[in-house]
Parts: structure tokens; C-alpha cells; sequence
């Protein structure tokens, strides 16, 4: 592989703008291709973790990404599952390690979900599919774009389920305590995993009822 | 009746395709075939003409529904009189009750209703009836004290994700009525279970609590007579107390044929086996209730006629109906034993066991054909 006749494609080519975005709509890693679905229902009760767990993710896929891009021509593909693993533990470490120190209140709420982040398959699979298979910076962009779409997911999902189920957002009441006096409640469901998993099952419909493409045959 | 067909002939092609209000065909078509039974008939293919459609059975079972329901209305109010320590005459009883009554049937109607049309208009489809049954259930299995917009929000969510989302009547796979009751009592469970909400304003001195109420915290000396919990004088949801009006309201279904009678029976027969299997190992309290108190206590008679026969989230194969009826019995009765917290295990039984109805009707159908296979290769060797 010559790199040196071919024209240098641009860094943000359509392309390589569709590996960044793809992952917010049409193939979004929870919404469309179901994954990840575990730690999105535990860590959305509210805004704050669901955001720390956001970064969390999109910073480990893209390094990830990165790393197992540049190594890629290196692996033995029959090893290539235990070295993808090694980076990613060192990676979710290391992301423990930082937020232990800096938040660390977040950081006991997230509990043992951001050290389940390696066995996320998000990050498994875009390595596989992936970063295997391409150069660092549109791998880059392929980690940054994935870890987006998840997290952009479980924002959502923690911000529906943090308003109507404790009436704040980041912390902050914002339900005017005037409802409240007129017998508004807080909905103790919206705290309960299962609602979750129908939050997400809401954002699957109202996705896949605006792009009928996504819709199986059946 | 002359005059309404003709002026219902006369908007009709203001619907039809090309007419004004072509986009509203669904709801127009809503109104006519509830007021009219319709001409329209199958073309092709092989089908059963029978008189009944999907209407007539709906409105069979909310004729069933009649009877709870107009005891609960007088029950609301004997009950409110009752912790007030007045004996008032019958009137003021059903005057109080109506008024607390009617408005959550009202809310339950117009806001499912309200769904359903826009539902169907969105997607083209004709308004299906289902709900007229779902709209009549929701207001019965509520405490007399709920709140309106609890009741609003509840039956949106029945209906949105209980039913909308499997593709409307027919298609859901938990009953919408359930949901909207477990949804409640999942969210804002101070307002679904405890002492209080029984009993519509009541005073509050007088304990207020629902026989299984009082068995959670083991006052079983409190308890109301078996007389008094067969007749339905009892605090509760407004239609479950009463176990006489659910049988008469029984008795319709199945002289019609609406209901499965073997549902219930094996619903019946699962509680008591249950029932019978704890007063034998008799550990603890909850275990000697007597298993016929199950029976009448709670929302066990109304959810065995009601619920578990409903014809869309029960099993459908006449062996299937068995082994559903059987284990909702059986796993309402356990759930009210093993965790008296969640006193309604009734809901919860029907519930799971209409998930799982598919799973009983799939190996039903495989036992079969195993044994028709099995028959077939013995004749031909």
C-alpha cells in the first residue's frame, strides 16, 4: 500500500464525517444495534452519572480505537481478542483511576459499572468491525462517533427519567414546588430499571417511525 | 333510529374517499358501526359469518361489568359514611359514591379513547373497541381516593405502551387495565396501597386498611367476616370487593360464551391447591390463612372473571387455558404469602402468566403434534 500517489484525502472528507455522525442516528449503538443496553438502564436514574458514564465511554472507545488501529498490521489474529482486551482493561483503568480521584461521589454511583465498561460490547465490537481494519484517524473518529451515540442515548434517557422521577435535572429542583402543593408526585417508576428499558424501547419507535429504513422485515 | 340512519347515510360521503373530511374516515366509521351493526361482509376467501362482532362481545362484558360496578358506586359510599360513623339512607350513599365514581370512569374513558382515535386516524386503521371494556376495568381496579390525573396518566401509558406499540386491540401482549393498575402502583405507591386510600375521604380515626392490608400487619383478628368480604362491605378498590356481584357478572360471560369458564375454574382451582398446600406446612401466620379466605379477599374474584380471561393476553388453546388459569391462581396465592408487601399478587400473577401465555400455547400445539405424529407412524408401520 503506497500512500504517497494517492491524493491525501481531507481529514474531515464526507467520509470521514460519516463515521462520526452515522453513530448519532442511523446506527446508533444502542438504538439500532442494541448494544450496551445493560449499563444504559443501571447508570440513567440521573443526569450527573449518565453524563460521567457518557465521557467515560466515548474517552475509552476512542483510545481504544486508536490504540488497536496503530498496533492493528502487528496482532496475531489469533491472539488479537486477549490484546484488544488488555488495551481496553488498561484504558477503563485508568479512566477509574481519574474518576476516583477528581469525582469521586459520581464515581461510587457508577460503582462497578465502569469497571463492567470492558465487557461493554460497544467498544468490543467497533474494535473487531473496525479499528482492525482502518487507520488511526478514522478510527478516531469512528471511537469519538460511537461513544457519542451511546452517550447521547443515556442523556436522554437520564434526563426523562431524572425529571419526572425526582423532579430535578443535574441536581436542581425544577419542578415548581406549586405542583407539588396541587398534588403533583414524583413518579417512583421512572427510579426503577424497567423504565429504562421502555424509555429506550420509546426512542427506538419514535427512530425507526422517522427513518423507515430501519425497520425489519418481518 | 330511522332518522339517525338516514342522517347518518346523508355525512357519510363527506368520509368516504374524495370527501371533505376524508382524513377523519376512521373516526367517523368509529361512530357509525357502534351506532349501527355494519353491512360490510367478507368477500373472499373462507370465514365464519357469525352475528357477533368484535362490538357485541365488548359490550357483553361491559354488561358483565354492571354489577361490580354499581355496588362499588354503593360501597364507596357506605364505606366514607361508615369511618364517619354515620348511617345514612341508600341515596346519599350512591349520591357519594357517583360523584367520586364518575369522574374517574370519565377520565379513564376520554383520555384512552382519546389515544385510540388519534392512533388509529395516524395510521389509517378503523377504531377498534377494545377499550370500551379497557376504560370500564381501569376505574374498578383504582382506590376510590386516586387522583384524576394519576388515572390520566396511567391509562395513557395502558394504552400507549400496553398496547399501541404491540399495533393496537389484539395485539398486546399484557392486559391493558393490568398495566395501567401495575404502573400505578409501581410509580406512586403511596397513593395504590397502605391504610388510606380505600376509603373515599374518610375520617381519620377509622382504620381504613383492606383485609390483606390487615394481614401485613398480622391483624388477623380485625379481619371482616367471610360474610362481609363475600358480599363486598369491605374498604378496597371500587369494583373488586364485592365476590357476589363478580359471580353474577360471571355468570354472563359464560352463559355467553365470552368468557372462558376454564379459565376461571382453573384459576379457582390453582389458588386453592396453593392455598390448601400452605395450611398444610402452616409456618407462619400467612400460611394458615384458610385457603376458601383467598378466594374473597382482594382482587382474586375480580381478576379470575375479569382479567385472566381476557381473550387477547390469555392462552388460546383449550389446554393452554388450563395451565395459565392453574398458575395464575397458584402464583397469585404464593405472592401474597412469601411477600405480603406486595398485597395484590393477583395483578402481578396475571401479568406474568400473560407472558407466558404464548410459551403454554406453543408447547400445547407441539405436544400435539408429536402425538399425531406418533399416531401416524404407528398406523403406517
Amino acid at each position: 500500500m503506497s500512500t504517497d500517489k494517492q491524493e491525501r484525502e481531507p481529514l474531515f472528507s464526507a467520509k470521514n464525517r460519516k463515521l462520526l455522525t452515522n453513530p448519532l442516528n442511523i446506527d446508533n449503538p444502542i438504538t439500532v444495534q442494541v448494544l450496551g443496553i445493560c449499563s444504559a438502564l443501571a447508570v440513567t436514574a440521573k443526569i450527573k452519572p449518565a453524563f460521567v458514564m457518557a465521557l467515560s465511554v466515548i474517552v475509552v472507545t476512542t483510545f481504544a480505537n486508536l490504540i488497536i488501529s496503530v498496533m492493528r498490521n502487528g496482532i496475531p489474529p489469533r491472539i488479537r481478542i486477549i490484546v484488544q482486551l488488555v488495551v481496553i482493561a488498561s484504558l477503563v483503568i485508568l479512566v477509574d483511576q481519574v474518576l476516583k480521584a477528581f469525582v469521586y461521589d459520581v464515581s461510587k454511583q457508577l460503582s462497578v459499572f465502569v469497571g463492567l465498561i470492558i465487557t461493554n460490547c460497544i467498544i468490543m465490537g467497533r474494535l473487531e468491525a473496525f479499528a482492525m481494519g482502518n487507520k488511526p484517524w478514522p478510527s478516531i473518529l469512528d471511537g469519538v462517533g460511537n461513544g457519542l451515540g451511546y452517550g447521547i442515548i443515556l442523556i436522554i434517557v437520564g434526563f426523562v427519567r431524572e425529571l419526572f422521577g425526582s423532579g430535578t435535572i443535574w441536581g436542581y429542583h425544577v419542578i415548581p414546588e406549586a405542583f407539588y402543593d396541587f398534588g403533583y408526585k414524583n413518579n417512583g417508576f421512572m427510579i426503577l430499571p424497567p423504565m429504562a428499558l421502555i424509555i429506550v424501547g420509546i426512542i427506538i419507535w419514535i427512530q425507526r417511525s422517522r427513518n423507515p429504513e430501519l425497520i425489519e422485515e418481518n | 333510529m330511522k332518522a339517525l340512519r338516514e342522517f347518518v347515510d346523508k355525512q357519510k360521503p363527506h368520509f368516504e374517499k374524495g370527501g371533505r373530511f376524508e382524513k377523519l374516515h376512521s373516526t367517523f366509521d368509529a361512530f357509525e358501526t357502534f351506532l349501527f351493526v355494519p353491512n360490510k361482509v367478507t368477500t373472499s376467501g373462507a370465514h365464519i359469518r357469525d352475528a357477533i362482532d368484535m362490538k357485541r362481545t365488548m359490550i357483553i362484558v361491559v354488561l358483565a361489568l354492571i354489577p361490580p360496578l354499581l355496588f362499588g358506586i354503593w360501597n364507596v359510599g357506605y364505606q366514607h359514611f361508615l369511618s364517619h360513623g354515620m348511617t345514612p339512607d341508600f341515596w346519599p350513599m350512591i349520591g357519594f359514591g357517583l360523584l367520586k365514581v364518575l369522574p374517574i370512569i370519565i377520565v379513564s374513558y376520554v383520555t384512552g379513547l382519546a389515544i385510540e382515535f388519534a392512533f388509529a386516524q395516524a395510521r389509517g386503521h378503523e377504531v377498534n373497541e377494545g377499550f370500551l371494556v379497557s376504560g370500564m376495568l381501569i376505574p374498578l381496579v383504582m382506590p376510590p381516593d386516586v387522583p384524576l390525573w394519576m388515572v390520566a396518566v396511567a391509562t395513557a401509558f395502558a394504552v400507549i405502551i400496553g398496547k399501541e406499540v404491540f399495533g393496537g386491540t389484539g395485539m398486546n401482549i399484557l392486559n391493558p387495565a393490568l398495566t395501567a393498575r401495575a404502573f400505578l402502583f409501581f410509580a406512586y405507591p403511596s397513593e395504590m396501597s397502605g391504610d388510606s386510600v380505600w376509603i373515599a375521604e374518610k375520617a381519620d380515626a377509622f382504620s381504613g386498611a383492606t383485609p390483606l392490608g390487615q394481614l401485613l400487619v398480622l391483624d388477623t383478628d380485625k379481619l371482616p367476616t367471610d360474610w362481609s368480604m363475600f358480599l363486598g362491605t369491605i374498604p378496597g378498590s371500587i369494583g373488586e370487593t364485592s365476590t357476589i356481584a363478580i359471580l353474577l357478572g360471571a355468570i354472563v360471560l359464560v352463559a355467553t360464551g365470552i368468557g372462558s369458564f376454564r379459565i376461571m375454574a382453573s384459576v379457582v382451582a390453582g389458588g386453592l391447591v396453593m392455598g390448601l398446600l400452605f395450611n398444610l406446612w402452616g409456618a407462619n401466620e400467612y400460611m394458615n390463612i384458610p385457603a376458601y379466605q383467598h378466594l374473597i379477599m382482594g382482587g382474586f374474584a375480580f381478576g379470575t372473571v375479569y382479567m385472566a380471561t381476557d381473550p387477547v393476553s390469555a392462552s388460546q388453546t383449550n389446554r393452554g387455558k388450563l395451565f395459565y388459569g392453574f398458575l395464575i391462581g397458584f402464583i397469585a396465592v404464593l405472592i401474597r404469602v412469601f411477600n405480603p408487601a406486595y398485597p395484590e399478587g393477583m395483578m402481578l400473577a396475571i401479568l406474568l402468566m400473560n407472558v407466558f401465555a404464548p410459551l403454554i400455547d406453543h408447547y400445547v400445539i407441539q405436544s400435539n403434534v408429536k402425538k399425531r405424529l406418533k399416531r401416524a407412524k404407528a398406523v403406517a408401520a
